[in-house]
């Protein structure tokens, strides 16, 4: 299963190609920003229940000091990225596109913005149990875009075990460089969270998955490898989705996730080099989750670059340190092009799981005149999941979900490689997704009404 | 919000399209068959040119008028001009061109419109407009005029002006094509003349290679499904494989089925028709196989010497079907195999 890896180009079934665009901010070394005059923490920046906060309008606070607490096992503490007075706690825009309560800071200018609890973690002392509190303390959450709770996938559940850590630096969605610039520029804050990681799992190996359209950081990463951790680097054929969970340990290990169930369920757990690096420099430098490299692209920003974020920046303040926008943009989005959200304000802010910001211009962003479905089989050869995007697509247009569940709608990802190969432009997995939130209302209805 | 900010655009991922759309597709296709009329040109001179636009303009009149207010300009995608090109390519070289153009719209309506258009048809349109000459007008359709002397590009040959409804007076020199020589006459056509074209027959049939290479094309680019050629030529060279060796005198060589009549043509550009074939790659294998077995079937037992059209037709009748048995089992669930057998039992969904 894990012999001469190192040699081969491993993939998963399907998929697409698309153009990855990644020259724009490629060689772009990554920044850090100034702190903006205002900074928005919103106490939903993860999967589970909301943080609940701990300060109250007036207080001074530090950088890395716990500004809310989480409230449940799938939640989250929230720190303050900068240090000066929280100002309130009220509702702001959020990237989903709700208002969502948020702490506003407003930085102090004159403070030298250092670390509160700056500190090594011995964690060699520290049992599995310590290290993954310590994490919990630390805000973590995937970086990779779906901001779910760190801890909690690394909670290994009772009587399962863990073999194989797979960290995620495939960075599949074109235009991103965020993680490509930390495998470059951070590897040991890398190498010492997989370090840690593993001994919170107690598993045996670790490998670090990268596309091949990294193939510098793949040989930088093969250089730097301490030799003795138990770790190999995976070149990857270039081809999205290979970022999802299941794709990369297809890839990786060729083994198939049952549907329905977790990585955790075939002995692996996978996490995001992002999360790993972040984690490696919580053990190092007792830095807790606050700040995130964005990869600021696209053809309507003046200036690409991969810039070091404090978490609660405004999508403005990071326009300003890029250059401005040119007059054509017309869409704005938060992630790649493939899986990331549409902006409607300029004065959201970054958060944890923000990868990227992507501004598109005029001439990618058009109306596209659908046809009827020509059943080209390049959605079937494009779902990774195997479903069958043309009969899906045929079924939700005549509004049969029913009819859908049968064929395993609910399996979709949601990864858009339907819609991305479709001739006809049909807005596939767009269709999809309503589907399947009709369909768990359904579900919930029904269970409702059963009790 | 702010008077500054841009007008910004709320729509759900993917954001990034593949930039080949339908309408490329289709013109792929009608451009890959550019060399395949300029064969026909070669071959039978002006007939093929006049037949191939009168057919064009059968497809076209009426696809222009029915598909009109579906909010798509109608010939913009060039199915159509597939459809037109397609039929000529399948007609005999001195059919008369009322006929031609009755095909082609026939091909339209019946074959495509009737179903609600593009995407939508069961049947592949332009072998429903010529199987509907071939049920209308037997004798026009089996009377082959052999290749050109050289010289002669520009003579209309046949009676190809014939007034609509009088029976044409065929005054072409006309001739048997090898696949009727093998059938009534037992006399094979050596593959050399078969390859390069030098036969009697229809419009298309007469340039295998330069169809194969068109198809190569095409198949390269992903227009067209490789698989399914591949598999009718598998198919039908096992079949008559086999039967050649248990008696060589009636049946032809391997090479012989391959190379005449319109299964290179068929194979290439008819069974590959995207919309009227299978949607799964273990179904369009399976779709591939069955046409060849069928040709076979038609051609040595049948009552007419050519048998490639009724084979696709009766398969695109069966893609449905096929569809359904050869559904791609889910990322993680059974194994392909035992996902079969639940499938062709009933017990799987549908």
């Amino acid at each position: 299963m894990g012999f001469a890896l190192a040699d081969h180009i491993e993939t998963f079934r399907h998929g697409v190609h698309p153009r990855d665009y990644k020259e724009l901010t490629h060689d772009c070394a990554i920044e850090r920003i100034p702190y903006a005059k205002e900074i928005v923490l919103p106490l939903t920046q993860h999967l589970g229940s909301a943080s609940a906060p701990v300060v109250k309008p007036g207080d001074y606070v530090y950088r890395g000091q716990v500004i809310a607490e989480s409230t449940g096992f799938v939640s989250s503490v929230l720190h303050a990225s900068a240090t000066g007075t929280v100002r309130s706690i009220e509702l702001r825009n959020h990237a989903s596109g709700k208002m969502v309560d948020s702490i506003v800071i407003e930085p102090d200018p004159l403070s030298p913005q250092k670390l509160f609890d700056e500190r090594e973690i011995d964690w060699e002392m520290l049992s599995p149990q310590d290290i993954i509190e310590e994490i919990r303390r630390g805000g973590f959450v995937g970086l990779g875009g779906a901001a779910f709770p760190t801890h909690v996938k690394l909670t290994v559940p009772e009587g399962k075990r863990v073999r194989f850590f797979l960290v995620n630096a495939v960075e599949c969605e074109p235009y991103l460089n965020s993680d490509y610039r930390m495998l470059l520029e951070n590897p040991d804050a890398i190498f010492h969270g997989i370090r840690v990681i593993l001994k919170a799992l107690g598993a045996e190996t670790a490998y670090i998955g990268v596309e091949m359209n990294k193939s510098d950081a793949i040989e930088l990463l093969k250089k730097r490898l301490p030799s003795d951790l138990p770790c190999a680097v995976v070149p990857l054929e270039t081809k999205y989705p290979q970022g999802a969970e299941k794709m990369l340990t297809e890839a990786v290990l060729h083994r198939e996730i049952p549907t329905g169930k977790l990585p955790i369920d075939i002995q692996v757990i996978v996490n995001n080099v992002g999360t790993v690096a972040g984690i490696g420099d919580l053990f190092r430098f007792g830095q807790p989750l606050i700040e995130r490299v964005v990869t600021v692209t696209g053809p309507g920003i003046r200036r690409p670059a991969n810039v070091l974020v404090p978490v609660g920046t405004k999508l403005s303040d990071v326009i300003g340190c890029c250059g401005g926008m040119y007059d054509n943009v017309r869409q704005i989005l938060f992630g790649g092009p493939m899986m990331g959200t549409a902006q409607r304000f300029l004065d959201v802010p970054i958060m944890k799981g923000t990868s990227g910001v992507l501004f598109l211009n005029d001439l990618q962003v058009f109306p596209r005149e659908e046809y009827p479905c020509i059943k080209c089989q390049r959605c079937v050869d494009a779902c990774p999941v195997f479903l069958n995007p043309s009969r899906l697509g045929t079924l939700a247009k005549s509004r049969r979900y029913d009819d859908m569940l049968d064929l395993h709608v609910m399996d979709c990802m949601e990864c858009g490689s339907c819609s991305f190969v479709c001739p006809s432009n049909i807005p596939l997995v767009q269709r999809f997704r309503v589907a399947k939130v009709l369909l768990r209302e359904q579900m919930a209805r029904e269970k409702a009404s059963a009790t | 919000m702010n008077d500054d900010q841009p007008k910004l655009l709320l729509t759900t991922s993917p954001f990034l399209k593949h930039r080949e759309d339908t309408a490329f597709l289709m013109w792929q296709v009608n451009y890959s068959l550019i060399p395949v009329l300029l064969v026909a040109f070669w071959f039978f001179g002006v007939n093929a040119i006049l037949i191939t636009l009168t057919c064009v303009a059968g497809a076209a009149i009426p696809e222009c008028v029915l598909e009109r207010g579906k909010g798509r300009r109608p010939l913009r995608d060039g199915s159509a001009l597939i459809t037109g090109v397609l039929l000529a390519l399948t007609l005999p070289p001195t059919i008369a061109l009322w006929m031609a153009f009755l095909g082609g719209a026939i091909a339209i309506l019946l074959g495509k419109t009737l179903f609600g258009g593009i995407g939508f048809n069961i049947f592949n349109p332009a072998l429903v407009g010529r199987a509907f000459l071939q049920a209308a007008f037997p004798q026009a359709m089996t009377t082959w005029a052999p290749p050109l002397a050289h010289g002669e590009l520009f003579a209309v040959r046949g009676d190809l002006f014939a007034i609509p409804f009088t029976t044409p007076q065929l005054d072409a020199v006309s001739a048997a094509t090898p696949l009727a020589l093998m059938k009534f006459d037992a006399v094979s056509t050596g593959a050399s003349d078969l390859l390069l074209g030098s036969t009697a027959g229809s419009l298309g049939e007469t340039g295998s290679i330069v169809i194969l290479v068109c198809g190569a094309y095409l198949a390269l680019r992903r227009v067209l499904n490789w698989r399914i050629p591949i598999s009718i030529f598998a198919s039908v060279a096992a079949l008559t494989g086999v039967l050649y060796v248990i008696d060589p005198t009636s049946t032809g060589s391997p090479a012989f089925h391959l190379l005449s009549g319109g299964l290179v043509l068929g194979a290439v550009y008819m069974a590959t028709d995207p919309v009227t074939s299978p949607l799964t790659q273990a179904g369009c294998w399976l779709f591939g196989l069955a046409i060849g077995a069928l040709v076979v079937i038609i051609r040595l037992y049948g009552g007419l010497p050519e048998g490639v059209m009724y084979a696709i037709l009766l398969m695109n009748a069966a893609t449905p079907l096929i569809n359904r048995v050869t559904q791609p089992r889910i990322y993680g669930g059974q194994l392909a195999v035992s996902h079969l057998v639940a499938r062709l039992t009933g017990r799987g969904a549908s």
